[in-house]
C-alpha cells in the first residue's frame, strides 16, 4: 500500500514520457490525483493509538544490511497527506499555464519529487530515509535549473548548483553518521539500519554527539534554518513557482521532520545536551527570518524568508522536548505546508496582473477582484497566525512548549509573532490595496486558478476551525517519541 | 633420465589461452584482404570466448603454471570488467581517425594485447608475472595511445605516457628486488612466509623501502596522487576510445594486482603500509577533486576525476577487511558502467564537433541529441554520487567498510570529496541542459551510429539498475572478497 504511493506518481510521469505531447498534462494531473486518492485511502484505514501502521519490510540489499522497509505512524501520516494534496494544484497549476518546453520532462521531475518526498515520509530504514532524502533534489535541480529564469544576473544555473551544493554536503555527511550509526549499534553482531531497532540497541555517549551534528546538517540545510540558508534566496528567485510551491511547502518539512523521526528518539543523550543551541539556533532563525522577510521587496523572498521564521518556530518546537512543543511543531508543519502552496500560486497570479514579483511596483489589485483578495487574505491570516487561525494554535503549542524550557526563550520567540504580523500585512496592503499603478490589471481569478488554489484555502480553514484532526490523530506518537528521547537520555 | 613435465591445469588456463589465440588471429587476419574487415567481430568474438570461460571457472579456484598465477574470484572478477570495457571500447573505435591510421587489425592486436596483460595481471601470484602482466598491460597501451597519428596531441600523449609508465615500471622492478632480498622469495605467500618469519624483518629497512617502491609504481598505474600527473594529459591526448579503455579496464587490473599483492604478499606489514595508502587516498581525492574543478576539457576533467575515483578505491584496500574488498570491487564495477557511460557518449559527441572534447561544445545536447545527453548525464550525477545510481551504493558500500574498521575519518574525505565534485559534474549537466536557448552551437538534431549509442544507453541502464537492485553486483563482489579471504 505504502509503496503504490510512492512509486504511483513516478509510474504516471513516465507514461507521460510515451504519450503523446498534449495528453501528458492530463497524465501528470492523474498521477497526482491518485496519490492523493491512495493517502486518504490509508489515512481512512489508519488508526491514531496504533503505532507504526501498513508496515512494509523487505530485505534490499542484504550484502549491506539495508531493508526496503516503510510504514506510517502518526508524525508522518499528515505530512503525506500534505505531499500528495500539495502537488495536486502544482501540477495542475502547471498544467493551465502549459510548459514552455519538454513538458514530459518537466512532469517527471515534478512526480519524481513526488515520488522521493513520500519516500522520506515513509522510510523507516535509515539508509532508505537517506538515499530519499537525497534523491529529492535531484529534480528539483532540473526543475530549477532547466525552467527556472535567470535574473538580476544571477544564472539559474548557478542559483541551482548552490542550492544542490549546499544541501548535499550536509546530506553526504548524513550518510556517513548513518552508516555509523547502524554500525555502531550493530557493534559486530547482525547489522541492521532500522530505525526503531538503532533506537532500542542505543549508542554510546559520545559517537552521539558527531552524529547528532552530520545529521543536524543535513535537516539544518534543507529547512533552510539560519545561518545555513544561503541558497535560498538565489533559488528561490530563479525557481518557477508552481515547482516552488511544493518546494518550499513539503520539501522543507522533510528537515523538521528528520529531526522527530531520527535525531530525537535515535541520539537522545546528544539531543538533551545540544537542546539549548537548537532552540538558540531556532530562535535565532525566527528573528532573523523574520526581519529578512520584513525588508524584502520581492514577493518570493518575503514568503521564503517567512518560511526560514516558520521552520524555526518548528525547530523551537521540536527542541523543546515536550509534548506540547512537538504536537504544535507537527501542526505547524501541516499548517505552513497547506499556506504556502497557495501562497506561491498567488504570487504567480499576482505576477500576471502586474508583471512584476516586486511589491514597491504593486497595489490596488483587490479593487475588481474581491474574492482574489478574499482567498489572500485568508492566506495572510494563517500566515501571521492571526487567533482562530491553526497557526495560532500551532504557534501556541510551540510557545508553551518552550515556556516550559526557559521563559526567556519563549518570550523572544513569542516576538517572531508579531513580527509576523509586520510583514505579512505589508505583503497584503502593498500588493491589494493603494492605487492601482499604470499598467497593471485588477482582474478576478479565473475558475481553473480557483480550482488550483481554493481546496488547499479550504483546508486552511477547515483546519482553523478543527486543528483537532491533526492533534489528536498526531497525539499518540508524539507523545511516545519525546517519552522514548527523554527517557533514552537519562 | 625422465623428463617431468609441469602439470598443467588447462582448465583454469582457457582463458588465458583463448585471448591469446584471438589475439594472434586478429593479426593474422590482417593479411588476408577478405577476412580484413571482420577484425572488430573476431576481436569481440576473443573477449566473449575469454569472458565466457572465465565464468565457467568462476567456482574452480586454482594454482595454474607451477604457482605463477591463480584463478580465482578475484581474478575472474576483475578480469571480467576489463574484458567488458575492452569489447565496449572495440566497438567505440569503429569508424575512429585512430584505428583506422594506425591500421585495423594492429590497432586491435594492440588493444587485445593490452587484455592479456590485463587478464594475467589479475591472476599474478608471483613478483615474475606480476611484472610480466603490468609490462604486456602498459607497452600495448603507449602505443595505442599515438595511434591518432595525425594529431600532435596523440603523438605527444603516446611518448609521455611511455617516459612516465616507464619510470612507474623501473621504481616498481626495483622495489621488487629490495623484496626479494628481503624476502627471498618471488611467489606472494613465500614473501609472507618470509617477512613473518625473519627476525625483524617486518621494520627492516630494505623490506620498507621495497614496499615503499612498489606502492609509488602501482600509484603511477593507477593514477594515485602524488604521482598523477601524467594523467589528464594522456587522457587528452590519447584518442577517446583508447582513454575509455584505459581509465577503466587499467584501473580493474591494476587494482586486482593491488588487493592480491598487499592483502596477501604484505599482509604482515598491514600495520605500517596501512596509514601510508591511506595519506596517499586522502590525498588523491582532494588532488583529483580539486583539479578537477577548473578544468574546461572533458577528458581532462574525467581524467582528475579519475584520481580522485582512484582515491575512493584505495580506502578500500586500507581496511584490509574483506568488506573493504568488497566494495573496491563493487564500486570498480560502478566505475566501469558510469565512466563507459560518459565516454560513449564522448565518443559520439565527438563526431559532430570534429573532435573537440571541450564542455562547451555540449551547450543544448540536450535538445539536440538527448540520447547522448542522458547518459552523459545520469554518468554524471553517478559519479557524483547522487542517488537512484550505483553511485551512490557504491561509495555508500565504501563508506560502511571504513566505518566498521574504524577509519571514520576516511568515510568523511570521501564524502568531502564529492562534495567538492558536484562543482565539476554538475557544471557539465547544466552546460546539457540549461543553457539558454539561443546559445546552442548546432541547430536541429544529430543522429549518433548504434555502435556508439548502444553502448552508451547499455552502461547508463546498468548504472541505474545497479543503483536500484545492487544485490546482484553486490554478489558478485563478494566472490572477489571471497577468494582472498580464503587465501590469507
Amino acid at each position: 500500500m505504502l509503496s503504490s504511493i510512492i512509486w504511483t506518481p513516478l509510474i504516471f510521469g513516465l507514461i507521460g514520457l510515451l504519450v503523446p505531447r498534449r495528453f501528458v498534462a492530463w497524465v501528470a494531473g492523474l498521477g497526482s490525483v491518485v496519490t492523493l486518492g491512495l493517502a486518504i485511502a490509508v489515512l481512512i484505514g489508519w488508526n491514531s493509538g496504533g503505532g507504526m501502521q501498513y508496515v512494509t519490510d523487505v530485505s534490499w540489499i542484504p550484502g549491506l544490511g539495508i531493508d526496503y522497509s516503510l510504514g506510517v505512524d502518526g508524525i508522518s501520516i499528515f505530512l503525506v497527506l500534505l505531499t500528495a494534496a500539495a502537488w495536486v494544484p502544482a501540477v495542475f497549476f502547471s498544467a493551465t499555464r502549459g510548459v514552455e518546453k519538454s513538458a514530459g520532462l518537466y512532469y517527471l521531475m515534478l512526480l519524481a519529487g513526488e515520488t522521493a518526498t513520500l519516500g522520506a515520509f515513509l522510510a523507516q530504514d535509515l539508509i532508505l530515509f537517506v538515499l530519499f532524502f537525497d534523491l529529492m533534489i535531484v529534480p528539483f535541480y532540473f526543475l530549477f535549473g532547466i525552467w527556472g529564469k535567470d535574473r538580476d544576473g544571477v544564472k539559474a544555473s548557478a542559483a541551482v548548483l548552490k542550492m544542490i551544493v549546499f544541501t548535499l554536503i550536509g546530506s553526504l555527511l548524513m550518510l556517513v553518521g548513518a552508516i555509523a550509526a547502524g554500525v555502531i549499534a550493530a557493534d559486530g553482531g547482525q547489522l541492521t539500519f532500522s530505525i526503531a531497532e538503532i533506537t532500542a540497541k542505543g549508542l554510546p555517549e559520545g559517537s552521539q554527539n558527531w552524529i547528532f551534528w552530520f545529521f543536524a546538517a543535513a535537516f539544518l540545510v534543507k529547512m533552510p534554518a539560519f545561518p545555513l540558508h544561503g541558497w535560498m534566496p538565489d533559488a528561490y528567485r530563479a525557481a518557477p513557482l508552481p515547482a516552488l510551491a511544493v518546494f518550499s511547502a513539503v520539501l522543507s518539512k522533510v528537515g523538521a521532520y528528520g529531526f522527530l523521526r531520527v535525531v530525537l528518539p535515535m541520539l537522545p543523550d546528544a539531543t538533551e545536551l545540544f537542546q539549548t543551541t537548537m532552540l538558540i539556533l531556532a530562535i535565532a532563525a525566527i528573528i532573523y527570518g523574520s526581519a529578512m522577510a520584513f525588508t524584502k521587496l520581492d514577493l518570493r523572498l518575503i514568503l521564503g524568508f517567512s518560511s526560514v521564521a516558520q521552520l524555526g518556530f518548528i525547530t523551537a518546537g521540536i527542541f523543546a522536548l515536550d509534548d506540547s512543543g512537538a504536537q504544535g511543531a507537527v501542526l505547524q508543519m501541516v499548517n505552513h505546508g497547506l499556506v504556502v502552496v497557495p501562497a506561491f500560486l498567488i504570487v504567480a497570479l499576482i505576477a500576471e496582473r502586474t508583471g512584476s514579483e516586486e511589491i514597491g511596483s504593486m497595489g490596488g489589485l483587490a479593487k475588481r477582484a474581491p474574492v482574489f483578495a478574499a482567498i489572500f487574505l485568508v492566506v495572510t491570516m494563517a500566515t501571521l497566525a492571526l487567533p482562530a487561525s491553526a497557526n495560532f494554535i500551532g504557534e501556541f503549542y510551540i510557545l508553551n512548549g518552550i515556556y516550559g524550557q526557559s521563559a526567556a526563550l519563549a518570550i523572544i520567540a513569542s516576538s517572531g509573532v508579531a513580527l509576523a504580523a509586520f510583514y505579512a500585512l505589508r505583503m497584503y496592503q502593498r500588493t491589494m490595496h493603494n492605487p492601482l499603478p499604470e499598467g497593471a490589471d485588477s482582474r478576478e481569478i479565473s475558475l481553473r486558478d480557483a480550482v488550483a488554489v481554493v481546496p488547499l484555502v479550504l483546508c486552511v480553514v477547515v483546519l482553523a476551525f478543527c486543528p483537532q484532526l491533526v492533534l489528536s490523530g498526531s497525539e499518540p506518537a508524539v507523545e511516545n517519541t519525546v517519552n522514548v528521547t527523554l527517557e533514552g537520555a537519562k | 633420465m625422465i623428463f617431468n613435465a609441469p602439470e598443467i591445469d588447462y582448465a583454469g588456463l582457457s582463458p588465458v589461452i583463448a585471448m591469446t589465440t584471438g589475439l594472434v588471429l586478429v593479426v593474422l587476419a590482417a593479411v588476408f584482404d577478405p577476412v580484413k574487415r571482420f577484425g572488430p567481430a573476431l576481436a569481440l568474438l576473443t573477449l566473449a570466448a575469454t569472458a565466457g570461460l572465465m565464468i565457467w571457472q568462476w567456482d574452480n579456484p586454482a594454482e595454474l603454471v607451477a604457482g605463477q598465477l591463480r584463478i580465482d574470484g578475484l581474478a575472474i572478477t576483475l578480469s571480467l570488467l576489463a574484458v567488458v570495457s575492452a569489447a565496449i571500447a572495440v566497438l567505440l573505435s569503429l569508424g575512429d581517425p585512430a584505428e583506422e591510421q594506425a591500421g585495423r587489425s594492429d590497432y586491435l592486436a594492440l588493444l587485445l594485447g593490452s587484455v592479456l596483460g590485463m587478464v594475467i595481471l589479475a591472476q599474478a601470484t608471483n613478483l615474475i608475472s606480476f611484472f610480466i602482466g603490468l609490462e604486456l598491460l602498459s607497452i600495448p597501451l603507449y602505443a595505442l595511445c599515438g595511434t591518432n597519428m595525425r594529431r600532435r596531441e596523440s603523438l605527444e600523449s603516446g611518448l609521455k605516457y611511455l617516459i612516465i609508465g616507464s619510470l612507474g615500471s623501473a621504481t616498481l622492478l626495483y622495489g621488487m628486488a629490495l623484496l626479494y632480498g628481503a624476502s627471498g622469495a618471488t611467489g606472494f605467500n613465500a614473501i609472507a612466509e618470509g617477512l613473518r618469519s625473519g627476525d625483524g624483518m617486518l621494520s627492516d629497512s630494505l623490506t620498507l623501502v621495497g614496499v615503499g617502491l612498489i606502492a609509488v609504481g602501482l600509484a603511477f598505474k593507477v593514477s594515485i596522487a602524488p604521482f598523477h600527473q601524467w594523467t589528464p594529459d594522456v587522457y587528452q591526448g590519447a584518442p577517446t576510445p583508447v582513454t575509455a579503455f584505459m581509465a577503466v579496464a587499467t584501473k580493474a587490473a591494476a587494482f586486482a594486482i593491488f588487493i592480491r599483492f598487499f592483502l596477501v604478499a604484505l599482509e604482515p606489514l598491514a600495520d605500517q603500509w596501512d596509514v601510508m595508502l591511506a595519506a596517499l587516498a586522502a590525498l588523491s581525492i582532494v588532488v583529483g577533486n580539486v583539479g578537477a574543478l577548473a578544468q574546461t576539457s572533458l577528458k581532462r576533467m574525467l581524467g582528475y576525476s579519475g584520481i580522485a575515483q582512484a582515491g575512493y578505491m584505495l580506502a578500500g584496500i586500507v581496511v584490509a577487511t574483506q568488506a573493504g574488498i568488497d566494495a573496491l570491487v563493487f564500486y570498480l564495477g560502478a566505475y566501469v558502467a558510469m565512466n563507459m557511460a560518459a565516454f560513449a557518449a564522448l565518443v559520439a559527441h565527438e563526431r559532430h564537433t570534429g573532435f573537440s572534447d571541450e564542455i562547451a561544445t555540449l551547450r543544448g545536447l540536450g535538445r539536440s541529441n538527448p540520447a547522448l545527453a542522458w547518459p552523459l548525464t545520469i554518468a554524471m550525477l553517478a559519479l557524483s554520487g547522487l542517488p537512484p545510481t550505483v553511485g551512490f551504493i557504491g561509495k555508500l558500500y565504501l563508506m560502511q567498510a571504513l566505518i566498521e574498521a574504524d577509519w571514520t575519518w576516511l568515510a568523511v574525505m570521501i564524502a568531502l570529496g564529492s562534495m567538492i565534485s558536484l562543482g565539476y559534474y554538475l557544471r557539465v549537466v547544466a552546460t546539457v541542459w540549461m543553457s539558454p536557448e539561443g546559445e546552442s552551437g548546432e541547430s536541429g538534431r544529430t543522429k549518433s551510429p548504434w555502435f556508439l549509442v548502444g553502448p552508451a544507453l547499455l552502461a547508463t541502464a546498468a548504472t541505474i539498475f545497479f543503483g536500484v537492485i545492487p544485490q546482484p553486483l553486490v554478489e558478485f563482489a563478494q566472490h572477489a572478497g571471497n577468494a582472498i579471504t580464503t587465501l590469507v
